[in-house]
């Protein structure tokens, strides 16, 4: 049998697609089905997953950015101006995310979803408490795990680290 | 080991050795985001910035003598390339590299870039799938580096980051997947499009044009802040771990439907970069893919990290970097066989 679309090749593919209880059947060698597979735009290496994002990330911001009076027109700290920031350039430094706080917000909730982080915080910030935090988060899955086992002697232990460690945080 | 060393040997860590679900995760990678507080984003920044950020930075990980560090000025255009292509740069690196440096570890587990689009790139690159681990290597010496750097962090948004895209953890996480069979048998579409729904990302690697080359595919987390890293990790993970099912049922039923279809690709793939005496940078990665295919299936008895192996080593900069000087594409071709006829000669 010969390939459906170059009629060249001998079909090696057998593709049954059934739509709408239309069934169809395609015969193709293994080069037109490669072709008919994959399409992705992307010519760079391929290092970077985030690449294809961030050239959509200006289409994105530009979108949604609104001029606004109330903010600064530039950030103090770096001289990147509004007017950078709604081209979909990157922000010039840390303090931009304050000065540009209104615009950015609602762009960042459109790409995550969310504006809060919940993930790792710097130690100085936490003295010390993030992996206590962690730690009770653990062992508050530990438990429900030993609970739902019905093993309560491991789980009445958990319990009383959960304890003695709510205590150490000044968590009542 | 130097990093002189490391950019000469055609031994690459995460690509030559073993890992777990080797068959299908050819390497597992983790990299982080982070700025210092203080100074302006690298897309900004003064060439003073860019110096003070290196010493403040080999500073903090002084106690680590397993690292060592690089201004990207130093090393010839072939060795830079070399390192993208061993995936222990970017291409971003690359431009403009006057202000950029980076940091390797003797073992080639982790990286540092400096002064890319952010401050700190940290990653590190494990052969198969072992995210957990590489996330792990990455945070601790993260908290190293936070012992003596002020991170540029808010309480909402978490590490800021030169692009908002990466903002919260500035965590990407991701697998280099083979996917031969599913890509035979037409369902790498239909994987996409459910990946894509779970807020993560594929994409074809070395592709050119429209197409995956040697069939990899690189999926990875989409979203950085809203979830914890253990979070992010694991929600990947769980996808990997069904496409790698997929994968592997996809590859038996090949076999089981279709063997001689199937053993008449892999010999006939064998046998070219065997004897072929012009080899395309896109021949042989579809080539090596099917062999690596076979090897899996124990088709045919060839190491699968002498064929990891051979991808990297066909890349055209590492033939540039083995001629010692620049070649047009005819003469690469040319390279590419030879080096792949000896590679394989090697193995009997």
């Amino acid at each position: 049998m010969l390939c459906e679309k170059c009629n060249k090749k001998s079909a090696t593919v057998h593709l049954t697609q059934i739509v709408n209880n239309k069934k169809t059947e395609m015969h193709l060698c293994e080069e037109c089905a490669n072709k008919s597979s994959f399409i992705s735009h992307t010519k760079s290496f391929g290092f970077e997953p985030e690449f294809s994002f961030q050239s959509f990330l200006s289409d994105l911001i530009g979108s949604d950015y609104v001029f606004s009076d109330k903010s600064a027109a530039s950030c103090p700290k770096c001289g990147t101006s509004q007017r950078d920031i709604a081209k979909g350039n990157l922000l010039g430094c840390a303090k931009c995310y304050d000065t540009f706080k209104e615009q950015l917000l609602p762009v960042i909730k459109r790409i995550h979803g969310t504006t809060q982080h919940v993930g790792k915080v710097p130690e100085e910030r936490t003295a010390g408490k993030t992996k206590l935090v962690k730690k009770l988060r653990d062992l508050k899955s530990l438990l429900k795990d030993a609970v739902s086992k019905e093993e309560f002697e491991r789980a009445a232990k958990i319990r009383d680290e959960i304890k003695a460690l709510e205590k150490k945080l000044g968590v009542v | 080991m130097g990093i002189k060393e490391i950019v000469n040997s055609t031994k690459i860590y995460w690509l030559t050795s073993d890992g777990p679900e080797r068959d299908v995760v050819v390497s597992s990678r983790v990299r982080i985001a982070r700025n210092l507080a203080d100074i302006p984003f690298p897309g900004v920044m003064s060439d003073a910035d860019a110096e003070s950020i290196f010493h403040a930075v080999k500073l903090a990980v002084a106690k680590r003598n397993d690292i060592e560090f690089t201004w990207l000025r130093e090393l010839s255009d072939a060795e830079r390339e070399i390192l993208m292509e061993k995936h222990l740069i970017s291409p971003d690196l690359l431009e403009n590299h006057e202000k950029k440096a980076v940091m390797l570890s003797e073992d080639e587990t982790i990286s540092i870039m400096l002064n890319e689009e952010d401050h700190l790139r940290i990653q590190s690159l494990l052969p198969g799938l072992q995210l957990e681990r590489a996330w792990n290597l990455v945070n601790e010496l993260d908290d190293l580096l936070e012992e003596t750097l002020g991170y540029a962090f808010c309480e909402q948004l978490g590490y800021l980051t030169s692009c908002p895209t990466n903002v919260g953890t500035g965590l990407r996480a991701s697998a280099m997947l083979h996917l031969p069979a599913l890509n035979i048998i037409n369902q790498i579409n239909s994987i996409m499009s459910t990946v894509s729904k779970l807020r993560l990302a594929v994409r074809g690697l070395y592709g050119e044009g429209s197409e995956a080359k040697g069939n990899l595919y690189q999926v990875s987390n989409q979203i950085t802040l809203g979830h914890t890293e253990e979070e992010i990790l694991k929600n990947l993970n769980s996808v990997i771990k069904q496409i790698i099912d997929k994968e592997r049922k996809a590859r038996k039923a090949l076999y089981e439907e279709q063997r001689y279809y199937l053993e008449d690709r892999v010999f006939r793939a064998y046998g070219t970069l065997k004897y072929a005496r012009l080899l395309t940078s896109n021949e042989s990665m579809n080539l090596i893919s099917d062999v690596k295919l076979g090897a899996n299936l124990k088709i045919i008895d060839v190491d699968p990290n002498v064929l990891n192996e051979l991808m990297i080593i066909t890349r055209p900069s590492y033939l540039t970097k083995y001629a010692g000087k620049k070649l047009d594409s005819h003469k690469r071709d040319i390279l590419r066989a030879e080096l792949v006829r000896s590679k394989l000669k090697n193995l009997n």
